[in-house]
């Protein structure tokens, strides 16, 4: 796309190297620990699954018995490694073994654990990748996708409820679908297992769910001759093992923002980090696309406010995503459409921030979220908020488009509600098809001027945050005007110092070769 | 009938005639698009007391499934004099107006938390009412001199509000329900009136429900002094709480 807004390259590129300043004092403070989701998450691409007789997870057991016995720090596929050597017949029998605390304390350390381990590590690598080519084969038998991608939600909290919701989206037009999860299930310490047919506000990310969705899409493909892109969520305080579900599973895209959950969950700042480094290198190596989450900023605080907060946000997850080995068109950077509607050229504000996005961020995808904020259950206004959002959309160039209900802040969406919403988007999106290319903005008019307003603003807040640290910003409110020290939130004792023998075969393996050199 | 001979206590919707009983219904039923589909349509909207329905919309929204948009007539009309006034109501004032008759009657700030409960992870509606911002032009407790509010955020266990509301001395308790998927809004508004009611906390302070599906009724019978719904301002909230805390604690006015 052409640029239209004459931004000042010298000014990205020193929000860039504000970022790089920030997302490196966040490496050398999070590369001493490791964390229980992280160790569990690696036993989950070992292939330990399944949950015992309470329901508790295997992996969660495992990590339990080894951080009881002190042996956590040194990384939980070792003593998988050990006990594989030393003569469980598997990896189930070893995961078994080291769920039991008296075993996990007296296993010692085997000389040839790593070569135990070994073709567990290439059997996942090979999982993962295989189901990367997967998707760029079905991907690549049909014709280019229209953009925006159009990101329909079903939340039924019944997967296979889900299914028929989900069916019917894709149908109508709907190219990405997630499923949205049970509320509360990002402060769960472990991921439910099977199937599941009740949840709360949507359904329980689980493994077997993730399976049953993905089949019924492929299902689909056929008959609607197009690739349905399935969409999860990779954060809470089990972010990593979400991302390795996800990979086994064929998901394409992930939720999966580096401060979302410190903020808005009041997750502990060192977990989240942590994880969110591995679970973004699993999301790297299969091919996900991941969407960040700053539309959040804007659903609890001012929009136009906001939106400095937002772009410096976005210049953050990118740097932490680049490296963590995601490549720019796995960056789905997050923002809304949330600028009051009876604000005097507020659609030009819009406007002016999604361009600024697509301009700023070339290669990315951009997953420009619905408003929801200012939905007042006035569904006639919310339908035409709906209709000036796909437009922005459109004449701006977005990626993935989520798609606003016009009952939003009222229930969730009914069958109806969903194919309303695809209907508009879809005859929209063909209305002004080329708008993009037909319009230019007035130099120094309101677009140009709050377009530079608001980098000049993010410009301010990097500055300010490589200066003091991403932690101490934190605990400064710099974000969503909330406070969250190093020390406080959820899940802190799950943060674990590593020895330094500590070892992630994975890491190691993608340190050693990007996931990105290999397609 | 003419303007004079109107009985304004017994209504029925008003489209561009006196009483003609107008309305617009939609709704979808699981059936494919077909001429039976619309047929059980117009049934389904004569069983709903509209009489001559008029399908303007029969859309194929999945295999399975027809979406209806229907006119018709309304047979049924309301009697209003029936009614009686919404409880809820408190009378209308400004944010100057709630600070200083704060100020005159209790000479001390009013303690007021709010949250949502349990595993409702949804904000939106209790900082609508808390935030300095406040919703639709209108500003939040939080902006009041008068509140001392507390906004605790969201997924807040029962057992800690309860404990914070002994704590703080509580005068007021707002709860937010966004999250209503089969009932569970009901089951937490439940736990919380019965343990305040264990902890002898239930009449030292005035409880109020809010959020998507909530109205006043609904919240009586849940055992709160109120509810309000969609589209609430915290002035609206801020005025009850007066005179409601008022009326509570009359004792303690100021001479």
């Amino acid at each position: 796309m052409t640029p239209k807004l004459d931004l000042p390259q010298e000014r990205i590129d020193r929000c860039r190297a504000h970022a790089r300043r920030v997302a490196e004092d966040v490496r050398r403070e999070t590369e001493p620990f490791t964390t229980v989701s992280t160790e569990r998450t690696v036993l989950r691409l070992l292939g330990v699954d399944g949950v015992d007789a309470d329901e508790v997870p295997i992996p969660n057991r495992v990590v339990d018995a080894l951080s009881e016995a002190g042996k956590l720090s040194r990384g939980a596929a070792v003593w998988i490694g050990s006990a594989l050597a030393a003569g469980a017949g598997g990896v189930d029998e070893a995961a078994r073994r080291l769920a039991d605390p008296a075993e996990a304390r007296s296993l010692s350390e085997h000389p040839r654990w790593r070569q135990a381990v070994q073709p567990l590590v290439e059997a996942a690598l090979a999982r993962i990748g295989s189901n990367r080519a997967e998707r760029e084969r079905r991907l690549g038998s049909h014709p280019p996708e229209e953009l925006p991608l159009l990101y329909a939600i079903v939340a039924t909290g019944n997967i296979h409820e889900d299914i028929v919701q989900a069916e019917a989206a894709a149908r109508a037009g709907a190219q990405c679908i997630a499923v949205i999860r049970s509320t509360a299930q990002s402060l769960l310490d472990h991921v439910p297992f099977g199937a599941t047919t009740s949840g709360f506000g949507g359904t329980f990310a689980t493994q077997e769910n993730f399976r049953l969705m993905r089949a019924a899409l492929d299902r689909l493909e056929p008959e609607i001759g197009r690739y349905v892109r399935l969409v999860n969520y990779c954060s809470g305080l089990c972010m990593p093992e979400i991302a390795a579900m996800g990979a086994f599973e064929r998901l394409d895209m992930m939720l999966n923002d580096a401060l979302y959950g410190i903020i808005f969950r009041d997750i502990n700042p060192f977990r989240t980090l942590i994880d969110q480094n591995f679970s973004r290198r699993i999301n790297a190596a299969a091919g996900i696309v991941i969407n960040t989450g700053e539309d959040n900023y804007l659903t609890t605080a001012d929009a136009v406010e906001q939106a400095p907060a937002v772009l410096a946000s976005q210049f953050i997850n990118e740097r932490l995503a680049l490296d963590a080995g995601l490549e720019a068109w796995q960056i789905g950077l997050g923002h809304a459409f949330e600028i009051d509607p009876t604000l005097e050229d507020g659609l030009l504000h819009e406007i002016a921030q999604a361009q600024a996005a697509r301009e700023i961020f070339p290669e990315s995808p951009l997953k420009y979220m619905p408003p929801t904020k200012h939905m007042t259950g006035n569904v006639f206004r919310g339908y035409q908020q709906n209709a000036l959002f796909v437009l922005t959309s459109v004449a701006t160039g977005q990626s993935i488009h989520l798609l606003g209900m016009l009952t939003e802040a009222l229930h969730t969406p009914f069958l109806s509600d969903r194919w309303l919403a695809i209907d508009q988007a879809r005859t929209l999106r063909s209305n002004v098809r080329h708008l993009a290319e037909e319009i230019r903005f007035r130099p120094n008019g309101i677009v140009v001027r709050r377009a530079r307003e608001v980098l000049e603003g993010a410009e301010r807040l990097l500055d300010s945050v490589a200066k003091t640290g991403l932690f101490d910003a934190l605990a400064a409110g710099v974000f969503a005007d909330t406070r969250r020290s190093r020390e406080g939130g959820r899940g802190r004792e799950g943060v674990v110092r590593r020895v330094r023998e500590y070892s992630n075969p994975f890491r190691e393996a993608w340190d050693r070769e990007p996931a990105g050199a290999t397609s | 009938m003419s303007a004079a001979g109107r009985d304004r206590a017994r209504v029925r919707p008003y489209g561009d005639k006196w009483n003609d009983g107008v309305v617009q219904v939609s709704f979808t039923l699981p059936l494919p698009r077909s001429e039976v589909a619309l047929e059980a349509a117009k049934r389904y909207a004569g069983k709903m007391g509209i009489r001559d329905p008029y399908v303007t919309l029969a859309q194929a929204v999945a295999p399975e499934f027809t979406f209806f948009v229907v006119y018709g007539k309304a047979i049924h009309e309301v009697d209003v004099s029936a009614i009686a006034a919404g409880e809820g109501e408190a009378p209308r004032r400004s944010r100057e107006e709630v600070d200083a008759e704060i100020e005159k009657r209790f000479g001390r700030r009013l303690v007021v938390l709010g949250c949502a409960l349990e595993s409702d992870a949804h904000t939106v509606g209790i900082d609508a009412i808390f935030n300095p911002k406040g919703f639709a032009g209108d500003y939040g407790l939080e902006r009041y001199t008068g509140f001392d509010a507390r906004n605790l955020g969201a997924q807040v266990p029962v057992e800690r509000l309860v404990r914070v509301a002994r704590q703080s001395s509580a005068d007021a308790i707002l709860v937010s329900a966004t999250v209503t998927q089969n009932e569970i809004h009901i089951r937490h508004l439940t736990d919380l009136v019965d343990m305040l009611e264990a902890e002898g906390l239930r009449d030292a302070l005035v409880l109020v429900a809010g959020g998507a599906r909530l109205d006043h009724a609904l919240a009586k019978e849940l055992g709160y002094d109120a509810g309000f719904g969609p589209g609430t301002t915290p002035a609206r909230v801020a005025a009850f709480l007066l005179e409601e805390i008022s009326r509570r604690r009359g004792g303690e006015e100021r001479a």
